[in-house]
């Protein structure tokens, strides 16, 4: 660690020691234990404190040390570099918190039960019940918001890769982005305009709630979809061109077959992104239905985000445990969605390059 | 179309016209117009549903804090309270985030080795993969809780400072956890922005610096820092746009009342979005128009909010090719 021949005093400047390479490491389980003995000998062991003071306890000792070692510049090199590390750490906090307390709350009542029985002729604060009807609303206003969303989308991709040109193309491409920001409350608000114009006011189903939801989808599908159309090779277009192939059969043969992956990716990212969606339902699909309902145009329809909402806002404790394990539900669906959609990606990418 | 011109690329050359290019060519046209349609459809329908409340309003709509919408004549409502209580939640957040976002992309640009970079990021994008929902049922079932010693602490020791005057909240359901809960919200978009400007610092700049002996932070200032300026702001307002806009988490979290207030410990603030999910439910009346009117100035805030961001995004990027 120190320089063991004698440079010249000039020299001395340029060629200052520097800390081990494993100092950092050592220096921060040096610190853990410590702080961690500290808290132990006063009795007052707790993990967050606990955290916090050994981040703190390492970021001043190691700025001390290689400001004498190193010298100023480096030393404000390492304070940042704790400060980086620090931010990831801080940010990992809530992740694994939520996914943590779902799992350990969700857990008491997640059972075969509570998935196959909906709340039909269940009151409130009776210990029975479950989210078959919430699964049943999911999957069929889900699944209409992507029959709707995933044509409009891939064909506006389409036209904004194979045809649109100039002002044409930089308006619906500006208008996507801006698409993209609508809050998802104001998604609702629009379709419970619309269907007050269109069947009188008071009116929810299923499908408002689709329509809704379509508003936020369409526009995560078309910029997902556009991105992957782009990667397809200009080469495969041309060739098909040469052999006199029409550009419409070039595009349903060729272009879109050679990004299906892709597509399917974006599509099922798209989907978990919306499946998720709460506050347009409550305003369209209603907050009270009990019963299973797979009729999209008739009466109200539950959901499972919804289903959490409902129960939190009832507040009593079954209700409590209902919204936990409904939450456990929906979070499993969706990280089986986001798995689903990278291995997809990953597994049936088109080899090239 | 002279035949001249060579052709641009991607375009066949041009034969007798088939009906099956002009039928696809009109549907994905048809397509991109749709989306207009839809984005012209959102602001019309709920300008025609606003209307009637907006005209009926006895109060000033935008300085009245009062909401009373729920009759048959002379309702008077307005959305003062909650524009203020919208604007005070996402600048919290944005506040909180910005700086972690900016922490986290350096982190996995620079700093994480190269072969975790990858699962790293993936790691952060989990986080937006969560739904709005259970965010809110997390930070009223665990997170709220966990706060009060904290908040009732602020306000011991800060409450000379007026944003943490006390008696704190003995449940924490204020307009500061909410806050909070929001920055985790929006961190995984300010990532995602300043993560894709970082990576597209050139290489030389970087190196160059490097090679001037500069230390790692020191690149980072002169080179990454300046040249992602453009990303990292764009990103923040992209992060504000969703934080305006998001719903569950504050409508579970804030135990609402309709005031103006600066005191982040006490309960009293609320959002537009929020009030319109937790008053849709009774309102009758003009009650679903007004709610629809305060919509309407959510869509607006947003908008231009989010016009912005891709103008300076758009911007940035255009300077540094």
């Amino acid at each position: 660690m120190s320089t063991t021949t004698q440079p010249p005093a000039t020299e001395r400047e340029l060629r200052r020691g520097s800390l081990h390479r494993h100092f950092p490491a050592a220096l921060l389980a040096a610190c853990a234990a410590v702080v961690a003995g500290i808290l132990l000998a006063f009795s007052s062991f707790g993990l967050v404190v606990w955290g916090l003071l050994t981040a703190a306890s390492y970021a001043i000792v190691v700025v001390a040390v290689s400001a004498g070692v190193e010298g100023g510049r480096k030393a404000k090199d390492r304070l940042v570099t704790t400060l980086v590390y620090g931010c990831f750490v801080l940010a990992m906090l809530p992740l694994v918190s939520v996914l943590w307390t779902v799992l350990g709350y969700g857990l008491d009542r997640f059972d075969g039960y509570f998935l196959s029985v909906s709340m039909n002729g269940v009151l409130p604060s009776m210990d029975a019940g479950g989210v078959y009807h919430a699964i049943v609303g999911t999957l069929a206003i889900t699944g209409m918001a992507t029959l709707i969303s995933v044509p409009i989308g891939v064909m506006t991709a389409v036209y904004l890769v194979e045809y649109a040109r100039g002002r044409m193309k930089k308006t619906i491409m500006f208008f996507v982005d801006v698409m993209t920001g609508i809050p998802s409350i104001v998604a609702g608000l629009f379709v419970v305009a619309l269907w007050m114009i269109l069947f009188g006011p008071g009116v929810t189903n299923g499908a408002a709630g689709a329509i809704s939801l379509s508003v936020l989808m369409i526009p995560v599908v078309v910029r997902s979809s556009e991105e992957m159309l782009r990667l397809v090779p200009q080469d495969l277009r041309e060739a098909s061109y040469a052999l006199g192939v029409p550009k419409w059969r070039t595009i349903t043969k060729v272009v879109l077959p050679t990004s299906a992956a892709g597509l399917t990716t974006g599509i099922m990212l798209a989907i978990a992104r919306v499946i998720g969606e709460t506050a347009p339902l409550i305003l369209t699909a209603g907050t009270s239905a009990v019963a299973i309902n797979w009729n999209l145009f008739d009466g109200q329809m539950m959901s499972l985000p919804v289903f959490i909402y409902a129960q939190v806002r009832m507040g009593g404790a079954v209700n409590y445990e209902r919204a936990w394990a409904a939450a456990l539900t929906l979070i499993i669906v969706v990280m089986l969605l986001f798995f689903l959609a990278r291995m997809i990606g990953r597994l049936f990418a088109p080899k090239a390059r | 179309m002279t035949m001249t011109d060579a052709p641009e690329a991607g375009t066949p050359p041009r034969g007798k016209r088939r009906i099956g290019d002009t039928v696809f060519a009109g549907l994905a046209r048809g397509s991109g117009i749709l989306i207009l349609v839809i984005l012209a459809g959102v602001a019309a329908f709920l300008v025609i549903q606003a209307w009637p409340s907006l005209r009926a309003n006895t109060a000033n709509f935008f300085l009245e804090t009062g909401w009373d919408p729920n009759v048959r004549e002379n309702p008077s409502f307005g959305v003062a309270a909650l524009a203020f209580g919208t604007v005070l939640a996402a600048a919290i957040a944005l506040l909180l985030a910005t700086p972690v976002a900016i922490g986290i992309s350096l982190f996995i640009v620079f700093y994480a080795p190269r072969r975790l970079a990858a699962v790293l990021g993936y790691l952060v994008d989990l986080l937006a993969a969560i739904p709005s929902v259970v965010y809110g049922l997390w930070g009223i079932g665990f997170l709220a809780p966990q706060l009060v010693p904290v908040y009732s602490a602020a306000a011991r020791h800060l409450g000379w400072i007026p944003l943490f005057a006390g008696p704190a909240s003995t449940s924490a359901r204020t307009i500061l956890t909410a806050g909070i809960v929001l920055a985790v919200m929006v961190l995984p978009i300010i990532t995602a922005m300043s993560r894709d400007v970082f990576h597209q610092v050139p290489q030389g700049h970087r190196e160059a610096a490097l090679a001037m002996g500069a230390t790692r932070w020191e690149m980072i200032r002169l080179a990454v820092l300046p040249f992602g300026r453009s990303g990292i702001v764009g990103g923040a307002m992209l992060g504000l746009g969703r934080a305006l806009g998001e719903t569950m988490a504050v409508a579970m979290i804030l135990s609402p009342s309709l005031a103006i207030s600066w005191n982040l410990l006490q309960s009293g603030n609320q959002t537009i979005a929020a009030h319109i999910a937790l008053q849709y439910p009774e309102a009758t009346g003009y009650g679903v128009s007004a709610l629809i009117a305060a919509g309407l100035v959510l869509f607006a805030i947003t908008l231009v909010v989010n016009m912005g961001a891709r103008y300076i995004v758009a911007r940035g990027s255009k300077e540094s090719r």
